[in-house]
């Protein structure tokens, strides 16, 4: 399932990154795509739940423009805090628990903390998450655990 | 059809600029290391993504237009990835945050 | 009006350029040169619509992986590397001396 799937996702960016459909390319193309996956599973043994996490991709189009339109807010509130002539900033740690079952949940709950301008991870240890905030609002709306709620239900795609 | 694509291409593309610049701005004006790299969250994939998808709309639908996607995809999962590698080393080299007070509920190294 | 989006840029570049020469720690440099990376590939992409030749794109895609992986490994090195505080360095190997 995951090779078909990486097999699939590899053929499609050899051909759309070059756009030539000469036989001798596309025949290149299709021996690097099963030289790679060979050597993803086989050799490196990265294609498991954390190395190519294809199940995930469904719940992706739901979570991803959640992300964007959260990403786009707090952008621009960023944006009004560096134009304002005060710079009204009030930086600040939290910890930030975490409620995702395996490590690739925490590492999306994470790099969305980190994607999200106004709010950084800096350290990812067992349960919590620390996080630096460019505001006490920023790490307050943090704190709600909104964020945190739909990274679990992202996490437990199928 | 594609005169709306066009407007729509060059809102995105002026308003990429428009953070790029402030986040560049904000990049020289904020305090210290922490703070730059919020600065830096405006400008590395927001403004610049802006800027891509801009581009995307100005493509029309070629090839062109997947390599752009191709590259906001790109951006969107390195970046973070760079910046939360950034700010762990700068911890653990005990670069210290500058906080607001000591108020907020913050447990210090 | 690509011309716009291409001077917007390098007026980026050129304050991020100045961040990496002032910035106090070589953290501040190391996320200058991330950020001059990034507006790099972002500037190549507006190049290559601004001259008709999407080729640049291509350099641009190989520039975006070069750029996190040098940023990364970079701070692997400032993070485990020898640099910075004495204590962490691993004694000099001793020679074996001959009475």
């Amino acid at each position: 399932m995951r090779h078909v799937s990486l097999i699939v996702a590899l053929a499609a960016f050899w051909v759309l990154l070059s756009g030539v459909f000469t036989p001798f390319l596309l025949a290149a193309g299709l021996g690097s795509v099963f030289a790679v996956v060979w050597f993803a599973d086989r050799r490196m043994k990265v294609l498991d739940v954390e190395g190519h996490p294809s199940h995930l991709s469904v719940r992706a189009l739901t979570y991803w423009p959640w992300l964007l339109w959260e990403i786009v807010k707090s952008g621009w509130d960023v944006t009004k805090r560096i134009l304002h002539p005060r710079l009204p900033i009030s930086p600040c740690l939290v910890r930030v628990p975490t409620s995702q079952q395996t490590n690739v949940g925490r590492v999306i709950y994470a790099n969305s903390i980190t994607l999200t301008p106004g709010t950084i991870s800096l350290e990812l240890t067992e349960g919590e998450i620390l996080v630096h905030a460019l505001t006490r609002e920023g790490a307050e709306g943090l704190a709600t655990g909104d964020m945190d709620r739909r990274a679990t239900a992202f996490e437990a795609a199928l | 059809m594609s005169l709306a694509a066009d407007i729509l291409g060059w809102a995105f593309i002026l308003a990429g600029s428009f953070f790029t610049v402030v986040g560049a701005f904000g990049l020289i004006r904020m305090p210290d290391l922490y703070t730059r790299l919020h600065a830096s969250g405006v400008l590395d994939p927001f403004g610049v993504s802006l800027i891509l998808i801009g581009l995307m709309f100005q493509a029309g639908f070629t090839l062109v237009t997947v390599k752009l996607a191709f590259l906001v995809l790109l951006l969107l999962f390195t970046s973070p990835v760079a910046c939360h590698a950034l700010a762990r080393a700068a911890l653990h080299r005990e670069v210290k945050p500058l906080l607001d007070d000591e108020r907020s509920s913050s447990s210090k190294r | 009006m690509f011309a716009a989006a291409a001077i917007a840029l390098v007026v980026a570049l050129a304050l991020t350029v100045a961040r990496a020469l002032l910035g106090p720690t070589v953290f501040d440099r190391v996320l200058g040169a991330n950020t001059i990376g990034t507006l790099a590939v972002c500037l190549m992409a507006v190049y290559g619509f601004l001259t008709e030749r999407p080729e640049f794109l291509d350099v641009a895609i190989v520039y975006a992986f070069l750029n996190v992986l040098s940023t990364l490994a970079i701070l692997k090195f400032f993070r485990f590397g020898s640099l910075g505080d004495p204590e962490d360095d691993e004694p000099a190997p001793r020679l074996e001396t001959r009475p």
